[in-house]
């Protein structure tokens, strides 16, 4: 057990948060606000850099890394809050043989009754519905009148469709291919809401530094101070629950379902706290559309959402019922 | 990054495994709760055992008797002790976890060859003399003065909160030996025996009804210069040393023991039909992914050396007490009106309506929750003090 970043998975983390900040500096994110889009150039940049396909084999044109470096990855992009179908992309990356290496594809949990949650509908290229089967639909073909007009998205950059019906697709696969889809789903936004709760302790950080009031930066305040460590402690579960989980993929370990789940639940609670947190510290200001608060506090709402809830997480764990720490690490040998 | 054993772990973990099972078995009855010379009995041969099998002190360094285990070797013998239902450290904590450690870092040689095999072996039980009535939280507020009268000092002052007082041999006891410098720079570190003339033990009753703390009293007691450990009013940073070497794996022991209390929760649960409710069962889930998650972190904390601003251990503090008492609450929730009273019998090992009392502790002892966030968000984040 060394449970900590190899030094080329630091380089990894490093490269990835050098490319978000080039890419998705805040300024850009922000031009994506209700334009409902994703950046197909950047998206292109990703994709030519492996980055949705660390995890896959060398042979299916892959980086033939893990699910860790993956994860890793995913929380920098979640870090910076980078719009798109991040995660359905990677979850669903080289299961379509069609789709172009830089498609953007999202994923249709449809296995309870309709209507289905699509994220960035208009953007994407396919659409894989997983229920019972996996099924593969071009997303030109979707029947717009089966599509429920709703407002504005609540995350300015996520668009969320209520989609009552999809057209027929082609099956890629059963019930085995579902589970792995909804998993790696469950696990890259996880990784997402935990780089999100990471960045919402930062800028709250960096804020209670900055604003004074009575005389004082507001960061001299006790109730400021517990403020941030509940937010540091949030932060620091969820990247270790998501790091977890992504090892205990990559080690075929049969623990990995309920990890994924510990994970989502995890991070998606660390996300929606600091998101509300963050917006607090800021006062006022916070409940700005022009500063970044809310937009932390938007998407882990969205997140949370996104591959089960909290609750069907915590559900799924007792369901699943096993608590076994003292197996941790001991299951199946060595290698 | 990996969390399954490697192939020195593995066998680590299965020579111990396999030892377990025998030494177990062999256990003679758990005295009672508040038996303290019976508990010191059954600690202390429980320890010796564990130094015959050369598993005594796993993680001190081998030079000074100890096992020398990794980090992942520590967090694997508490596993596996747990899984067998050994005893845990009981009445050598303090010795084990604290005063030898400080020892091996800051003893001289004459002091280390005195006590560390004796601790070790099970022959000697520490007590530790920190908390005073008027310093908690501000532990270097402490007060109780030392004076030098030729080779000694002279002790006369309270303590409070002395864990296994009433079994202890040696106290690890912080003076005050300059009033008149700073607070941190002017307290020292002392190796007391308490069979001192002058020391008096009263035991405290805790919420618990349980007496493992009590006041100490000391009367013009005499203990040598010798015993002296670091410098004179140099104990703050003697004592920080100690605090420094049970950053990583403090709480494991407890997040082990608060796996077994969900376990019993599920089955509590399962048997008496309330594991229909799926607001127990999502609560239940709730509080698995919070052992999970807290397990992912202790291996975190163990893997990484602790930089200068290292907060990982008050980070897992914070996290362990909250999912503690959220699994207490749950604990109660599903015992109904069997919560209201204590286990009738010690033989269970574990009644989650004690633990659920003793719960205060871990928001308490140790660095208050309140100042566990004041050092997260000072040390951690960069807020002003």
């Amino acid at each position: 057990m060394t449970f900590d970043l190899t030094d080329d998975q630091d380089t990894l983390r490093r490269t990835a948060r050098e490319l978000c900040g080039r890419l998705y500096p805040m300024s850009a994110v922000r031009t994506f606000e209700d334009r409902g889009t994703v950046d197909r150039s950047g998206w292109t940049e990703f994709a030519s850099a492996g980055m949705f396909v660390l995890h896959r084999d060398e042979d299916q044109g892959g980086l033939g890394l893990g699910r860790v470096e993956l994860a890793l990855v995913f929380e920098e992009l979640g870090r910076a809050l980078v719009p798109g179908p991040l995660a359905s992309t990677a979850a669903a990356a080289g299961v379509i043989e069609q789709a172009k290496p830089d498609a953007v594809i999202g994923i249709a949990d449809n296995r309870g009754a309709a209507p289905f949650t699509v994220e960035h509908l208009s953007s994407l290229d396919w659409i894989v519905a997983v229920g019972r089967d996996v099924v593969v639909v071009d997303a030109a073909a979707i029947d717009r009148s089966a599509v429920r007009a709703g407002g504005a998205p609540l995350d300015p950059l996520t668009p969320i469709a209520l989609v009552d019906r999809l057209p027929a697709g082609e099956r890629i696969g059963g019930s085995e291919l579902a589970a792995q889809l909804l998993r790696d789903g469950a696990l890259l936004v996880a990784a997402q809401a935990a780089g999100a709760a990471a960045a919402a302790t930062d800028l709250s950080a960096a804020y209670a530094l900055q604003r004074e009031q009575f005389g004082v930066r507001i960061g001299t305040f006790q109730a400021v101070k517990h403020l941030l460590a509940d937010m540091r402690v949030h932060a620091e579960l969820a990247q270790v629950a998501v790091e977890a989980a992504a090892v205990l993929i990559d080690e075929g370990s049969a623990e990995a379902d309920a990890a994924v789940s510990t994970a989502k639940v995890v991070a998606g609670e660390a996300a929606t706290a600091n998101g509300r947190s963050c917006v607090q510290i800021h006062g006022g200001m916070g409940f700005a559309w022009e500063v970044d608060a809310h937009l932390f506090q938007k998407r882990a709402w969205v997140l949370e959402h996104l591959f089960g809830t909290t609750t069907d997480h915590s559900r799924a764990l007792a369901d699943g019922w096993r608590v076994n720490l003292e197996e941790q690490g001991a299951e199946h040998g060595h290698s | 990054m990996r969390l399954r054993d490697t192939a020195e772990d593995a066998d680590f973990r299965a020579r111990l495994r396999q030892w377990l099972v025998v030494a177990v078995r062999e256990l003679p009855p758990v005295p009672a709760r508040d038996d303290w010379s019976g508990r010191r009995t059954f600690d202390t041969s429980w320890q010796r055992r564990l130094f015959d099998a050369g598993y005594a002190g796993v993680s001190w360094p081998a030079e000074f008797g100890g096992g020398g285990a990794t980090p992942s070797q520590q967090m694997i013998f508490l596993q596996e002790t747990h899984r067998a239902h050994a005893p845990d450290i009981g009445v050598c904590f303090i010795g084990l976890a604290h005063a030898g450690p400080t020892l091996i870092a800051r003893g001289t040689d004459q002091q280390k060859a005195a006590h560390l095999p004796k601790i070790l072996r099970g022959e000697e039980i520490w007590c530790q003399g920190f908390s005073e009535p008027g310093a908690g939280s501000d532990l270097a507020s402490l007060r109780t003065p030392a004076r030098i009268e030729g080779d000694h000092y002279v002790v006369t002052g309270q303590k409070i909160w002395t864990s296994y007082a009433p079994v202890a041999d040696y106290c690890e006891l912080l003076v005050r030996t300059d009033p008149d410098a700073p607070a941190h720079k002017g307290i020292t570190w002392l190796i007391m025996a308490m069979d001192s003339p002058g020391v008096t033990v009263r035991p405290l009753r805790t919420a618990l009804g349980s007496t493992e703390y009590a006041e100490l009293f000391l009367e013009e007691v005499r203990i040598p210069i010798a015993n002296r450990v670091g410098d004179e009013n140099a104990g703050w940073s003697v004592a920080m040393v100690t605090l420094e070497f049970e950053r990583g794996t403090a709480l494991l022991g407890e997040l082990l023991t608060t796996a077994e209390i969900l376990e019993i929760v599920v089955r509590t649960a399962q048997e008496c039909g309330r594991w229909d409710d799926p607001i127990v069962r999502t609560r239940a889930g709730r509080s698995r992914a919070d052992l999970g998650a807290l397990w992912a972190l202790a291996s975190r904390n163990v893997s990484r050396t602790p930089g200068p601003r290292d907060v990982g251990g008050n980070v897992f503090k914070l996290a362990y007490t909250e999912a503690r008492f959220r699994l207490d609450d749950l604990a109660a929730e599903v015992l109904g009106p069997r919560g209201l009273a204590f286990e009738a019998t010690r033989a269970v090992s574990y009644d989650p309506v004690e633990e659920r009392v003793r719960s205060f502790m871990f928001s308490i002892a140790g660095g208050t929750t309140q100042v566990q966030r004041n050092i997260v968000a000072e040390r951690g984040l960069g807020m002003p003090r």
